[in-house]
């Protein structure tokens, strides 16, 4: 195989100091931002912070991403031509959006931002990455339910930069519904009582598949559940370079901090080790074994859809 | 139903001149066509065999397309068809010649969200309209004008925008606005759920959706459950938008296509959906200033509905009352018996095919276009060759039967469930 290019390995912080950290345990750029723009991210940098946060990044010698990619109401439309100024003049490598609306929005007040097209599960096709490529996309989110075969293909399709989740928890439904709160009235119970927010624990166990938890919470976005499994491709990482992906994610959202930065040096060792020894790659098995011995027993490290047929 | 009509406003005072919308309905095989298009459908949508998102429906070939199409412009209604998966690779390589044939057969638009479909259907089949799908989940008017600056003369709103959101939109942009106005409704912004896919390697956005948001779910919290024993668990099953009390402010809002779901749904609730609507619509235009609610159309919806039924986000995001936690659906209350297929007006027989079994001394009601309905008391049975019958017990049997009033063809025959 020729020397495919080395991919980047990013992940999101909720914070300039944890963005730090993360880049401190093998990180190459930085997805930041706050929820009144951005979907599911593991914290808030306010807009005032930006720049400062931007500069620090860069100053690791990473990229710092800012996340606009959920989906916008109206009365939430005037906020986007000042942050989107803000980003931009605080330095930011990219936005990452889902909605026209901040296409628009971008052209016209951060004209120069390059933009990824991350809009979750919807991203399933080339075809539909390159419309968004000419309309100023340099990047494509690929959906988590994408087999091998399919980002293959969907590589061979485009001349986008794509970018594919490698490691965490995926999101699996979201709901502009309080759908907890709802329950909790529902059951007369003051809701209050519970903390609906992420990393609160909460989980859900369908009736016919008790061994399967599944994280949910409620943000200012509505209600999010997640996967019961966490995604783990370090073993399919020489695949994936070879086939051409240009970014790996890891999904930092529901993990403690430690966790985070020691899938990023399993993650990094393993890169690095692709980039000096090629061909004659090896993967260490302490490279799984650092992040097994941090998982939570009732999380199975899996493959996700790579591997999957789904039918329909 | 009580407590639906008297939360219902009274739209009172002065108003302007409006544009009539479209009434679209589903249909989910030719049949179902037929009977949407005869009871006031102004168009209907349908899926095909390939790239549409109920791989369960009888999807039409593109020879019953035709025969839709040609049923449907003898009352000068238009057929569409939704294309409204999100494709995969594998899918990519037979979207033009599909679009050519949805367009040699007469479709009017395709009703499609992926972008390879709307790009390849502008360049491949310009005579087919691209309605953006609600699996895009357009909810703000600058995500709608970028449809529009693309070429797209209609977009079909998320489930999730309000009625003074949609004000807005239609204000900010000259764009044809389609809105669901009554069915079953995803509880996620629609697209954005792959529990199907989690749950059993069915991809839900090509038309797999195995419908696990209605399934229960213990919530813990702190690795106790929240309910206590005997309370009902954690769903997030939505119950059926139903729209008909608010009809007026969505006309003033601006909507220009009315549309009811239901591709899975049965000929009797097609029928009786598009029938209320209908009638509302049309005494609305009538004499808007004098318009009120009818009783009879709320009834009429309340017969073929099986879930409780709601205002979705029209009016803010739904809270407890909107979901379903009780532990079962109820059947409708109504059940389809037969369908008239002649009348004799001289010896006031009506030949009917049977849909479920009915015998004699049974009470049934006939129901046609505009509200015409009645209840009948079933006398004598007899098939086509006048044997009489002790009961209809055939699938599709011809059967005739004496009626109380005038029968026209299409008009339903309904009976009481259980």
């Amino acid at each position: 195989m020729s020397a495919a290019a080395i991919p980047e390995l990013l992940i999101a912080a909720g914070s300039a100091a944890q963005a730090e950290r993360y880049i401190q345990a093998g990180a190459d750029a930085v997805l930041i931002g706050e929820p009144r723009f951005g979907m599911r991210l593991p914290g808030t940098i306010p807009a005032s912070e930006l720049a400062e946060a931007v500069s620090r990044i860069h100053a690791m010698g990473a990229k710092a991403y800012v996340s606009v990619n959920k989906l916008f109401r109206n009365g939430e439309l005037p906020e986007l031509p000042d942050y989107l100024r803000t980003v931009s003049a605080a330095g930011a490598d990219a936005i990452a959006f889902g909605d026209p609306a901040v296409l628009l929005s971008v052209r016209e007040y951060a004209p120069n931002m390059p933009l990824h097209w991350n809009p979750d599960m919807i991203a399933t096709n080339s075809a539909a990455a390159n419309y968004w490529g000419r309309r100023g996309a340099v990047r494509a989110v690929l959906a988590r339910e994408l087999n091998e075969e399919e980002i293959a293909g969907f590589r061979k399709g485009t001349t986008l930069e794509i970018q594919v989740q490698v490691h965490g928890a995926t999101n699996i439904y979201h709901s502009h519904r309080n759908l907890l709160l709802s329950y909790m009235e529902h059951l007369g119970k003051e809701a209050s009582l519970v903390d609906r927010g992420p990393g609160k624990g909460l989980y859900l166990v369908e009736t016919e598949r008790p061994d399967l938890r599944f994280p949910v919470y409620e943000d200012e976005g509505g209600t999010h559940v997640m996967s019961a499994d966490d995604i783990c491709l370090l073993e399919a990482i020489p695949d994936l370079v070879s086939m051409g992906v240009n970014s790996l994610y890891v999904e930092a959202l529901l993990k403690p901090e430690a966790y985070n930065e020691t899938v990023l040096r399993s993650y990094r060792a393993a890169l690095a080790r692709l980039a000096a020894d090629g061909g004659d790659y090896a993967m260490d098995p302490d490279w799984l074994e650092a992040i097994r011995k941090l998982q939570d027993p009732e999380r199975e490290l899996s493959f996700g859809f790579l591997y999957k047929e789904q039918v329909y | 139903m009580s407590t639906l009509l008297e939360t219902a406003p009274r739209l009172t005072g002065a108003r302007q001149r409006l544009a009539k919308p479209e009434l679209l309905a589903p249909a989910g095989s030719l049949e179902k066509l037929k009977f949407a298009v005869h009871y006031g459908a102004d168009a209907v949508y349908i899926g095909g065999q390939k790239y549409g998102l109920r791989s369960n429906a009888d999807n039409f070939s593109i020879e019953q397309m035709r025969q839709g199409v040609a049923f449907a412009s003898r009352y000068g209604a238009k057929v569409f068809v939704a294309t409204n998966i999100f494709a995969h690779e594998e899918d990519l390589p037979g979207i033009s010649d599909y679009l050519k044939e949805l367009e040699d057969a007469g479709i009017a638009a395709i009703i499609t969200a992926d972008p390879a479909i709307v790009e390849t259907a502008q360049r491949v089949a310009p005579g087919l309209e691209v309605h953006l799908s609600t699996q895009q989940s357009t909810m703000n008017w600058q995500a709608v004008r970028f449809w529009k600056e693309e070429g797209l003369p209609r977009v079909v709103l998320a489930r999730e925008t309000t009625m003074d959101e949609i004000r807005e939109i239609k204000a900010r942009v000259g764009i044809e606005i389609e809105a669901f106005i009554h069915g079953a409704m995803c509880s996620s912004v629609s697209g954005r759920c792959v529990l199907s896919n989690h749950f059993t390697d069915r991809d839900s956005n090509r038309g797999g959706c195995c419908q696990s948001c209605r399934w229960k779910y213990d919530l813990h919290a702190e690795d106790r459950s929240v309910a206590e024993p005997g309370q009902n668990l954690f769903t997030m099953s939505s119950k059926d938008l139903c729209m008909i009390e608010h009809l007026p402010a969505l006309i003033e809002a601006g909507v220009d296509s009315f549309k009811i779901e239901g591709r899975m749904k049965s000929v009797h609730y097609v029928a009786s959906v598009v029938n209320a609507y209908r009638q509302a619509i049309d005494a609305y235009f009538a004499d808007p200033a004098g318009y009120e609610l009818r009783r009879e159309w709320v009834e009429e919806i309340g017969k073929a509905a099986n879930r409780p039924l709601n205002t979705g986000f029209f009016f803010g995001t739904p809270g407890a009352a909107e979901h379903i936690y009780e532990p079962e659906e109820k059947p409708a209350p109504y059940d389809f018996a037969a369908v008239v297929t002649d009348y004799d007006a001289e010896t006031g027989i009506a030949t009917v095919q049977q849909r479920s079994n009915f015998k004699p001394g049974m009470h049934v009601e006939f129901v046609g276009p505009g509200g015409r309905s009645f209840t009948q008391a079933i006398g004598e049975l007899t098939d086509a060759d006048g044997s009489r019958l002790d009961a209809a017990r055939h699938p599709l049997q011809a059967i005739r039967l004496r009626t109380d009033h005038p029968v026209a063809p299409y008009d339903i025959m309904r009976k009481k469930t259980g």
